[in-house]
């Protein structure tokens, strides 16, 4: 494994330095500075094409940043594969369509990465992902299909599938966005308990202010590729510095 | 409204034969006009090929001038006479029974693969013992069995040998090409890309031509590879690039979200390709995908312009003998019929895939 050394406890958990991004002419990303501590939770949030998204998919390369350095527990993300892959093995990710595989069995989808990516014995993998299914409150779906669950039971099952890496951080992209409304607070209720019962870092890209109030260690504030303003919840939403932050309030909590 | 009690009873649906007829056959004036013509044709047509196939057939015959002179329909006599030759070419005629036997080896070999509860490891151990095992009867020159050269090998078993090769080679290599059409690496990108153009673009009869005459140009001096063997080969070259992409369209109809999946779980490449591409990829290619098999199996009958008796020139060959001249149909017939329960077998087992993939993800 590329994480040879263990990392000293108060080195960042993410570190993200003058991290620049484009698509074709399109400035994406401009200068993103960013540290995220162990165990922080974090909350981003912005308009639609502010960057929020590229910004996290970054931290497991789904994406490419083209300047600057993102270092993920001590190890930095380059075209290195090995490097690559050792940092997906911390991550977990929650993605807005849930993107389960609707070939395999809600079971199979779980034990599929402890069993081909960390090598675990598979009655093994199952036990711990029959574990991570009660914890998401829906064992009883374990031998079916994705297909055949609602939206708000393949995002609980997509939330297990991250966990059953057991990973060091979670990121979250926008996961509640495609769901019903109704099924929008079985989601929130899940990633509320996994913060509360949990130490694993989080960073959720969501606009779900109610969420942010109650999870968050800090909020970020995101705006045509850069992070405009950033604070704890309380003093975020009631003391907001930036006249395009306090716009984009105001428009997402005006009704 | 009030909250009384739901009274509506679901209606019966209301069936029967007059309902169907009317339904089907008799529904609108264009319908009807339809129904009045194919049953005028098949009251026309039905009658003489009865006629031909059967009560006008002639079964028993020495030569064509009998059959012609006993009955007006089909002359089966020769297919009495000449079956042998069309079924097995030129292998030698008191060895016959050594290709009859690959010929059910290989057919009872599908019908195994075929069954799920065979699909264990033992499967393609079994099957590598299967090639061997035809490989020894085709050949001979071992365990007492007399030598015949595959120059001599001939009519079905060639078929077959030539298709179930030119499949099993092909499909692999196919995968492989659409995976890297659609590869990172421009050069593998582009390898693949002019690979594909470059078969489908010309027609397998040159392939086969090209094969069978520009390969021994190409090849050092003193070297050369067998005309069966270039046979194959072509063959395999012109399915691979066909399946190829079939497969593709396979792939570019997954969503980014199931290789963005993969990859955060940390799958490497051929992981992510193995366990979540290509299952759903193949899934919803199977309907063109066994139409490409279909026509590979029938297009092996091409090999007839290098010069090898596959089932289709052997069948030309019997009514070339001038006691039976001028019974090109029947043997065609006859040859049509073994293709088509080929082809259908593949079809119907395509489609029972089909119903019970459907079934498993009940979507």
């Amino acid at each position: 494994m590329a994480t040879a050394v263990q990392q000293p406890s108060d080195a960042p958990m993410i570190l993200l330095e003058k991290v620049n991004k484009w698509y074709g002419d399109f400035h994406v990303l401009t200068d993103i500075d960013l540290s995220v501590k162990r165990g922080e939770r974090i909350v981003i949030c912005g308009p639609s094409g502010s960057g929020k998204s590229t910004m996290i998919r970054c931290i497991n390369r789904l994406e490419e940043h083209q300047a600057g350095r993102i270092v993920v527990d001590g190890v930095e993300l380059t075209n290195d594969v090995r490097k690559v892959d050792a940092v997906r093995r911390d991550v977990g990710m929650v993605f807005q369509h849930f993107n389960l595989f609707p070939h395999l069995t809600v079971l199979q989808n779980l034990t599929l990465a402890p069993i081909w990516v960390r090598k675990t014995p598979k009655a093994e993998a199952e036990a711990t992902a029959m574990k991570y299914l009660e914890r998401v409150r829906i064992p009883e779906q374990a031998n079916k299909f994705p297909g055949q669950l609602s939206g708000g039971q393949q995002q609980r099952v997509a939330i297990a599938r991250a966990l059953c890496i057991n990973p060091k951080v979670m990121l979250f992209d926008e996961p509640t966005s495609a769901l019903d409304p109704e099924m929008v607070a079985e989601v929130l209720d899940v990633m509320i308990k996994l913060a509360e019962e949990s130490n694993v870092t989080m960073l959720c890209v969501t606009h779900e202010m109610g969420f942010a109030r109650s999870v968050a260690d800090r909020v970020i504030f995101m705006d045509r590729g850069q992070i405009v303003e950033q604070n704890t919840p309380e003093e975020f939403f009631s003391h907001p510095q930036n006249e395009r932050t306090k716009l984009f309030l105001s428009q997402i909590l005006a009704h | 409204m009030t909250d009384s009690t739901i009274s509506a009873i679901m209606p019966k649906p209301i069936t029967g034969p007059l309902i169907w007829l009317r339904a089907n056959l008799f529904a609108n004036p264009f319908n009807i006009l339809m129904t009045v013509l194919v049953v005028w044709f098949l009251a026309m047509s039905l009658p003489a090929l009865l006629d031909w196939v059967l009560l006008d057939a002639v079964f028993q015959a020495n030569n064509v001038r009998e059959c012609r002179a006993a009955g007006s329909g089909a002359c089966w006599a020769f297919i009495g006479e000449k079956h042998r030759l069309i079924l097995f070419g030129l292998y030698p005629y008191d060895e016959q029974w050594r290709p009859m036997l690959v010929v059910l080896l290989l057919i009872a070999m599908v019908g195994v693969s075929c069954l799920r509860r065979f699909w264990t490891k033992w499967l393609a151990p079994m099957w590598v013992a299967t090639l061997m095992i035809v490989g020894v009867l085709m050949w001979g020159g071992v365990l007492g069995l007399t030598y015949v050269e595959n120059a001599r090998w001939g009519g079905l078993p060639l078929t077959m040998i030539l298709a179930f090769v030119a499949i099993a080679v092909a499909f692999p290599l196919g995968v492989l090409l659409a995976l890297g059409r659609r590869s990172n690496l421009p050069a593998i990108r582009a390898i693949c890309t002019i690979y594909i153009e470059l078969v489908r673009g010309v027609p397998a009869v040159s392939l086969l031509f090209m094969a069978s005459v520009m390969l021994p140009l190409l090849l050092p001096e003193g070297m050369s590879i067998d005309k069966l063997l270039r046979a194959q080969i072509a063959l395999i070259v012109y399915a691979s690039a066909y399946l190829a992409e079939v497969v593709r369209g396979g792939l570019q109809s997954l969503s980014k979200g199931q290789y963005e999946a993969a990859d955060a779980l940390g799958l490497t490449y051929w992981q992510k390709q193995r366990l979540i591409i290509l299952p759903q990829a193949l899934r919803i290619t199977i309907p063109p995908l066994v139409n490409t098999l279909i026509t590979v199996f029938k297009d092996t009958s091409l090999v007839v312009i290098i010069g090898l008796y596959d089932l289709m020139n052997a069948a030309k060959a019997s009514f070339v003998d001038p006691a039976w001249r001028g019974s090109s149909i029947e043997a065609y017939v006859f040859v049509s019929l073994i293709y088509f329960a080929f082809c259908f077998f593949m079809s119907k087992y395509s489609q029972s895939i089909e119903k019970r993939l459907a079934k498993s993800q009940n979507r």
